[in-house]
């Protein structure tokens, strides 16, 4: 019998703001425990909940970008519930009117080879809503430590229908929901300080039956990869289970990544009571078309978009492209080079995928902070396109230069004499030369071999100390027998 | 006049302060002497500071020598309700669970008053978390009525109301969930507001339920009301409940609202309830002696009011048990000393058995249970929608008429310990003031009288923010009966 | 609701995480009976098609902008803590 499985997941998101949801203290990461907090934070007797306008534009962003649907109107519930990282014991959340529903993430899932696009399909959302985040449990041998600086941070909460079939997909899934915030602003989705976090429920039945098998929750999945191995593990260990007959039991189970497999973690419970209710301290919010529109026109070109755009509007070949579009500064570092000289687009992009992140990861540095500019890069690809030097003396000789110095492509040929001393017309001669010194491959490729003047490169760009443009070279070679 | 330094209004001491025939600390030295002398019978503080009143007293001195008094309320001792936070000084909510607790921090209210130089004197008893209508549920003490020490003052904040009735404070806060200001304001013969919902920021009040409570002053005239309603009122950015209304000068308003032919109503259900009782007579008097200034009196309808005590202990008792879930032996409180630290629960089940009183364990358990799974729809969800009913009810009578006079409490003060086992029955006497709560509206209780040597007061509900209208008729009758001037005699 | 409600204390009493001996279980269920019944009245009521009251005077979008303001130190915020250590609060191990 054949197994699948389906797979949903929740996935929780930090907003981006200075200050917390429902409190203008700092928000933050690594400062020192308990030191973002205030009345609201601490959960103090008097204190009340006010809404951060940031945090609502970021979660109705986040909710455009998706492609949900924005209601008229949403509201802010209480979910009730006791752990001491709730500093009032309840959550302020959003029950049964979220602030965006139902919508879809486009995914890519892994092509044939790293140059070829692999297929893309959209995992639908439930929803997204917003509330606030907890406290940060410290747990030692005997007792735990409570930090509330986490406390009341705005935080997402991303929930896809059952739409996933494999820890492939919910790697992409996750990928996915991370370009698309950073790209936006929304967040930067480190999940290593904690701005992104993923739960997953997963089922396995036999193909071809209608109904859910029994889910599990997985928890404790700390990276996007550690979502992609907990979920494959996970998936396995039901699907061995099911083979000898076994019932799979509810229950949540932990991703252990040390040990590379998932632990139970706790057996079915008690249905939780949430008990949620309509939070009295808060009003209600009213999104209109006017607000929407405004976000809307905050809301960049998103990844795919331009991954396509790039490879029709330029010509870009996927392999390009995918190392481009993740990273926005990237791509628009790209494009302002790119939109002035499109013809040029894949010289430029070959410069940016390859040569410029190698010396900046050499270098460790940021894109923000490298010496070259985009129109410089741009002067280099146009030197090579007029022929003035050959393509490999600008990548090895004259972008590492530029790189370091800020020079232009000019001022680098200027300084190190790259610039070839003679003329086309003494290229020419050196043509003819090699011409009449090969004449077994002339003759080849008269009788249809084209590849056969390839041999002919060698000795002209030997004749020139390697500073011939091997185009003009191959040009001047064909014309001169033809 | 020569009434003790102590039972002056407001707007006389400041008087006094400006004129340089008075020194604040003096006039704090009077107030500590007054307190002392009769604490002891009323017990309306659950603690106070001498040295910090008089610290603040001597720096209201010194503004006024360099000329730059803050207002009328500087200098003036205000007494505080035991559940608003002052930066430094306790906030118990007369709770076992925050008997050790000091606030870090000021309600919007108190920052007002301080910004303004009132002296705030004291932490005034209430029922724990505002839950009650005698102060008998106090975890420290038991406040005594000023006028007949065996009866109770009301409640919840009966330590506001006692202490303005003995002389203990020139004027003092309170807070009204379901009466908790006019009820007690009734039995010990002061004046007291309940302002519309958001006109007082509840930042720093402790929440007992968040959509019916009001901060509001307890005076002993209705000028010191207007005065001290103008403190502590206007929008608070941190409270989102708060309401953008542009600030009215309520004393001004006095004036100028002098002598207008009000339109009244009679809400026929609080009436026919009321009967015959002795507490009606002054009530009923009252009304008379608003028709002969030639106001027009009519009777009105609220039909709902059958219905309005469920609708409160429903609401009430579910938000409430959400609010006081943060009193968990965790970050502030009251933690158990012993507790089974392998049942990952029971520091809070334990903490929290200890620290709360029965009346709070009573109503938490009482709106969990109205919350909970299966339940909600038929409890909460239906008690919201009866409260559309009963707001309605409240426009509806707004249309014909200024104003509503009502009682303010079935009966006057009764007898401590005469209700204390049968929860039911002392929320039944909240009848009367429970559904401006309810509906959002301002709600005043004014002395007009006695019954068998207690006070009884007479409560004026009016239009949402039209607090100047309340207290303008609430002055023709203060103008012709000043019971103000009457006080226990301790 | 039934022809007669009985509370189910001891689940209640755990949802609400307060603990209570025997005698308190008897005593406060009789009360929270007697009161349960009598807000039961509200049954008495049709009100299909009223819209619920969550807020007196319900305004929407009351929001500040997201501009940092206000804190307390560490070291207030800590201030009535029962158990602390390390500028964190105590608490028993918690198994999650």
């Amino acid at each position: 019998m054949e197994y699948e499985a389906v797979i949903g997941l929740e996935v929780h998101v930090q907003i981006k703001a200075e200050s917390k949801i429902f409190s203008r203290v700092r928000a933050g990461y690594g400062h020192e425990p308990n030191k973002l907090v205030d009345p609201v934070v601490m959960g103090l007797p008097g204190a009340l909940p006010v809404m951060n306008k940031a945090a609502l534009d970021g979660i109705i962003k986040a909710g455009l970008a998706l492609n949900c649907t924005i209601p008229e109107t949403c509201k802010w519930d209480r979910k009730n519930y006791f752990y001491p990282d709730s500093p009032n014991n309840y959550q302020i959340t959003q029950y049964d009117q979220p602030i965006c529903d139902g919508g879809y993430v486009e995914i890519e899932l892994p092509g044939k080879n790293r140059g070829e696009m692999g297929e893309h399909k959209k995992i639908k959302l439930t929803r997204i809503h917003l509330e606030n985040d907890v406290g940060k449990l410290n747990h030692f041998a005997d007792d735990s430590l409570v930090d509330y600086n986490r406390a009341f941070t705005s935080l997402m909460e991303i929930v896809s229908e059952p739409d996933m079939h494999s820890g492939e997909e919910a790697f992409a899934f996750l990928t996915a929901i991370r370009q698309t915030m950073i790209y936006c602003g929304i967040s930067d989705c480190d999940m290593e300080k904690g701005q992104m976090r993923a739960d997953a429920n997963i089922s396995v039945r036999p193909v071809g039956q209608k109904e859910l098998g029994q889910k599990i929750e997985l928890k404790n999945l700390n990276s996007i990869t550690g979502v992609k191995n907990g979920i494959e593990y996970e998936i396995k260990r039901q699907t061995r289970e099911l083979k000898k007959g076994n019932v799979i039991k509810q229950a949540t189970w932990r991703w252990n990544a040390d040990l590379g497999q998932t632990e139970m973690m706790r057996e079915k419970e008690d249905a939780h009571d949430y008990r949620y209710f309509p939070d009295p301290d808060l009003m209600p919010v009213r999104i209109d078309e006017e607000w929407k529109a405004k976000l809307q026109a905050e809301i960049p070109e998103l990844p795919w978009d331009k991954q396509r755009r790039f490879m029709e509007e330029y010509g870009l070949p996927y392999s390009i492209t995918a190392v481009l579009v993740p990273d926005r500064v990237l791509s628009d570092w790209f494009e302002s080079a790119a939109k002035q000289q499109p013809k040029l687009a894949q010289a430029i992009g070959n410069l940016v995928a390859n040569d410029l992140l190698r010396e900046l990861s050499e270098a460790g540095q940021r894109l923000e902070d490298c010496k070259i500019t985009p129109d410089s890069l741009l002067g280099l690809v146009q030197v090579v396109e007029k022929g003035t030097i050959p393509k490999n003396v600008a990548n090895k000789d004259v972008f590492p230069e530029m790189f370091k110095s800020g020079e232009t492509a000019e001022q680098v040929i200027e300084r190190k004499g790259l610039k070839p001393d003679f003329d086309e017309g003494q290229v020419k001669v050196w043509c003819q030369e090699a011409i009449d010194e090969n004449p077994k491959p002339v003759q080849n490729y008269k009788d249809g071999n084209e590849k056969a003047l390839n041999a002919l490169l060698g000795p002209v760009m030997k004749k020139s100390k390697g500073k011939a443009n091997p185009q003009l070279v191959n040009k001047l070679i064909r014309e001169l027998i033809d | 006049m020569s009434e003790e330094l102590y039972y002056k209004s407001a707007s006389e001491l400041s008087e006094l302060l400006d004129k340089k025939e008075l020194s604040a600390v003096d006039l704090m030295k009077a107030t500590i002497a007054r307190t002392k002398q009769v604490e002891e019978k009323v017990g309306a503080f659950n603690s106070y500071d001498e040295v910090d009143a008089l610290a603040q007293a001597d720096a209201s001195d010194a503004r006024r020598a360099a000329g730059n008094s803050l207002g009328p309320l500087d200098g003036i001792p205000v007494g505080i309700k035991d559940n608003l936070a002052v930066n430094g000084q306790p906030l118990t909510c007369s709770s076992k669970m925050l008997e050790k607790f000091v606030s870090p921090y000021d309600a919007t209210c108190i920052e007002k008053l301080k910004s303004q130089g009132a002296v705030l004197w004291g932490r005034l008893n209430l029922d724990e978390y505002a839950m009650g209508s005698s102060t008998e549920n106090s975890a420290f003490k038991t406040t005594s009525n000023p006028w007949n020490l065996d009866c109770i003052p009301g409640g919840s904040s009966g330590g506001s109301a006692a202490a303005a009735a003995a002389g203990q404070a020139v004027m003092t806060l309170g807070s009204d969930t379901g009466g908790s200001i006019r009820q007690p304001a009734s039995h010990c013969g002061v004046v007291g507001l309940k302002p519309t919902y958001g006109r007082v920021s509840r930042y720093g009040l402790a929440a007992f339920a968040s959509s019916l409570d009001q901060v509001g002053p307890l005076t002993r005239s209705v000028k010191d009301a207007a005065l001290l309603l103008q403190a502590i009122s206007g929008h608070d950015e941190r409270d989102s409940t708060s309401y953008r209304t542009e600030t009215q000068n309520f004393v001004a308003a006095l004036e100028k609202l002098r002598g207008r032919k009000w339109t009244l109503g009679l809400p026929k259900e609080y009436f026919a309830s009321a009967a015959d009782t002795p507490a009606m007579k002054p009530v009923l008097e009252a009304i008379e002696f608003y028709k002969s200034l030639g106001c027009e009196v009519k009777e009105v309808s609220l039909p709902h009011t059958d219905y309005a005590v469920a609708t409160y202990y429903i609401i009430a008792t579910a938000e409430a048990s959400s609010n006081l879930a943060r009193y968990d032996g965790i970050r502030y409180t009251h933690r158990a000393e012993k507790f089974d630290a392998k049942d990952s629960v029971d520091i809070y089940c334990q903490s929290r058995a200890e620290g709360f009183g029965e009346e709070v364990k009573r109503r938490i358990i009482l709106g969990t249970y109205v919350l909970s799974s299966g339940y909600y729809d038929a409890y909460y969800l239906k008690a919201q929608k009866v409260r559309t009913l009963i707001r309605q009810d409240f426009e509806k009578a707004f249309e014909n008429v200024d104003a509503l006079l009502t009682p303010t409490s079935p009966t006057p003060a009764f007898k401590k310990g005469e209700k204390s086992s049968d929860p039911l029955s002392m929320y039944l006497s909240d009848i009367y003031t429970i559904s401006a709560n309810l509906a959002g509206i301002p709600g005043m209780s004014l002395p007009c009288g006695y019954s068998d040597g207690l006070p009884v007061g007479l409560q004026i509900l009016g239009k949402p923010f039209k607090e100047d209208e309340l207290l303008a008729i609430a002055n023709e009758f203060e103008a012709a009966h000043p019971f103000k001037d009457q006080h226990p005699s301790l | 609701m039934s022809e007669k409600t009985h509370i189910d204390i001891e689940y209640t009493a755990k949802l609400a995480r307060i603990n209570l001996t025997d005698a308190e279980k008897e005593k406060l269920s009789g009360q929270l009976d007697s009161i349960i019944g009598y807000v039961e009245k509200l049954e008495e009521l049709d009100t299909d098609g009223v819209e619920p009251t969550a807020h007196p005077h319900p305004v929407y979008n009351v929001w500040q902008e997201d501009e940092v303001k206000g804190e307390l130190s560490t070291e207030e915020a800590l201030k009535n803590a029962p158990a602390q250590r390390d500028n964190m609060i105590v608490v028993p191990k918690v198994v999650d």
